[in-house]
């Protein structure tokens, strides 16, 4: 009775290191798969961008094509590891999948407005801060106001209803009064009939709001901090230290300047 | 998530307390503005004069037939356009107003016009003048009918000030959106919203039927 309660033990010991023996090297041989090499071997970077974000990722519906700052910064990359920017394959990610393709391989990297936050930093890693984001403010040229401390009890400030940054300018401006629309395009709408004198919003979505209206603009720079940042699988310091040394090269040879400009119509701070 | 969290109406009371407060504000600007309105459009439909009926048609005509909605966006984004400063909660009472007015002239006409023709005839070759036929004739009698559609119009307008909410009018549904947006209790938020509403329309549901059994006595 004995031997053979050892027996089946045994044949159970056995079976249960063979599974954690799988286990384990399912999760080793992924976690070694170097992005970089995959690349190369590939001829082909596979980026995760925007497809429905103006100035960023937005496909023509007219043509198909996929266009924006952050596509311009995926055809760089490519250019840098594979001397080619047409070697490119863009994916269409959102905020909600983006993190779970890259963890499954199907793309290389995320360029797709993602902000750098110490709760994604858990989950992957990030390249240097390549678009300073942020809650800004946007007035009718000529306006007296100036930045978050011209705005007081007789300003009016237009945002949207619920959102981030209607909490953030009730603590930054208590004494403005604060109007909540339906949407970003009600809210701009109300501020160009004069509804307003300012909305507010992140400064990449403001910045598309001036180029529709150029007698608007932005002003006070930004008061919260969004750093967007290209999220990368953890475990590929290479690939990591490749994207920071391209975005040094085009910050240093100007190019990043000629992008910025190209599709936020205005220079960077 | 249930229908009765009252800690919602604890924690909110005093935005529940502002929207109410405009709510009940615009309510009470828009019903007496229509009714005076609604009225002297009422007039010109069935004035004697060709010139006058036109206007009070294309009136009716043009304004019942737009939804209420782009009525007050016309006068939210359209008066400050024209170098007019109107604030959202002005310029929604206004469109209010103006919208509700165009229902109550077609009832006014239409109860006018039940009263049977004879009357007037009687009235005018008894020697009374126009105005007194309106006056001591027709307005006596066409009052009892036209009541009821008023009534309806009233509570509807009430009801239709939740339109303020979509401009940043203030009132009671624009607080309650950003409540929900800030607690994402949805139904509680508009449950007690509901009550609030009930809390206008069910006495001016009442006081309408008062006034039509008053009227009905008169006789």
């Amino acid at each position: 009775m004995k031997k053979k309660l050892m027996k089946s033990f045994r044949w159970s010991a056995a079976f249960l290191a063979l599974i954690v023996l799988l286990v384990a090297s399912g999760c080793g041989g992924s976690g070694n798969t170097d992005t970089l090499e995959a690349i190369k071997k590939r001829g082909k970077l596979v980026a995760g961008v925007k497809y429905d974000t103006k100035l960023f990722g937005l496909q023509d519906p007219a043509t198909g094509n996929v266009e924006g700052f952050d596509i311009d910064i995926a055809k760089a990359l490519a250019k840098k590891i594979l001397g080619d920017e047409t070697k490119v394959e863009l994916k269409e990610v959102t905020s909600k999948t983006r993190i779970d393709m890259l963890k499954n391989g199907d793309i290389d990297i995320i360029i797709a407005t993602m902000t750098i936050t110490e709760e994604r930093k858990q989950q992957v890693d990030f390249s240097d801060v390549y678009f300073e984001a942020g809650q800004s403010l946007l007035v009718k040229k000529g306006s007296p106001i100036t930045g978050l401390e011209s705005l007081n009890k007789d300003t009016k400030v237009l945002t949207v209803k619920g959102s981030t940054s209607a909490q953030n300018i009730r603590e930054k401006a208590p004494d403005a009064v604060i109007l909540e629309f339906e949407n970003y395009q009600d809210a701009f709408t109300a501020l160009k009939a004069g509804q307003g004198d300012a909305l507010t919003t992140d400064n990449s979505i403001l910045l598309g709001m001036q180029q529709q209206d150029p007698s608007f603009e932005l002003v006070g720079g930004n008061f919260t901090d969004e750093p967007y940042g290209m999220a990368i699988k953890k475990g590929n310091p290479e690939f990591v230290k490749t994207v920071n040394e391209l975005l040094k090269e085009l910050k240093d040879s100007g190019e990043y300047n000629k992008l910025y400009e190209q599709w936020m119509g205005v220079k960077p701070e | 998530m249930s229908l009765w969290d009252f800690n919602i109406l604890v924690e909110h009371w005093d935005q529940f307390m502002a929207g109410l407060r405009q709510t009940i504000l615009a309510s009470l600007l828009g019903l007496i503005g229509s009714l005076v309105l609604g009225t002297f459009i009422a007039i010109l439909r069935i004035a004697p004069f060709r010139i006058l009926k036109a206007i009070g048609t294309i009136y009716v005509e043009f304004i019942r037939n737009i939804p209420l909605l782009v009525v007050v966006f016309f006068f939210f984004l359209g008066l400050p356009t024209l170098g007019i400063p109107v604030d959202p909660f002005t310029s929604g009472t206004l469109g209010l107003m103006v919208y509700t007015a165009s229902f109550i002239a077609e009832a006014i006409r239409a109860g006018i016009q039940a009263v049977p023709s004879g009357q007037s005839e009687a009235a005018r070759s008894s020697g009374l003048s126009y105005i007194q036929t309106m006056r001591y004739i027709i307005m006596p009698q066409a009052i009892k009918i036209v009541l009821p559609a008023i009534g309806n119009q009233l509570i509807n307008l009430v009801k239709n000030s939740s339109v303020l909410g979509v401009i940043a009018g203030l009132d009671l549904m624009y607080y309650a959106d950003l409540i929900n947006l800030s607690t994402f209790k949805g139904i509680p938020v508009y449950t007690f919203v509901a009550l609030f509403y009930l809390l206008l329309t069910v006495p001016l549901s009442l006081a309408v039927h008062y006034m039509e059994r008053r009227f009905a006595r008169s006789n």
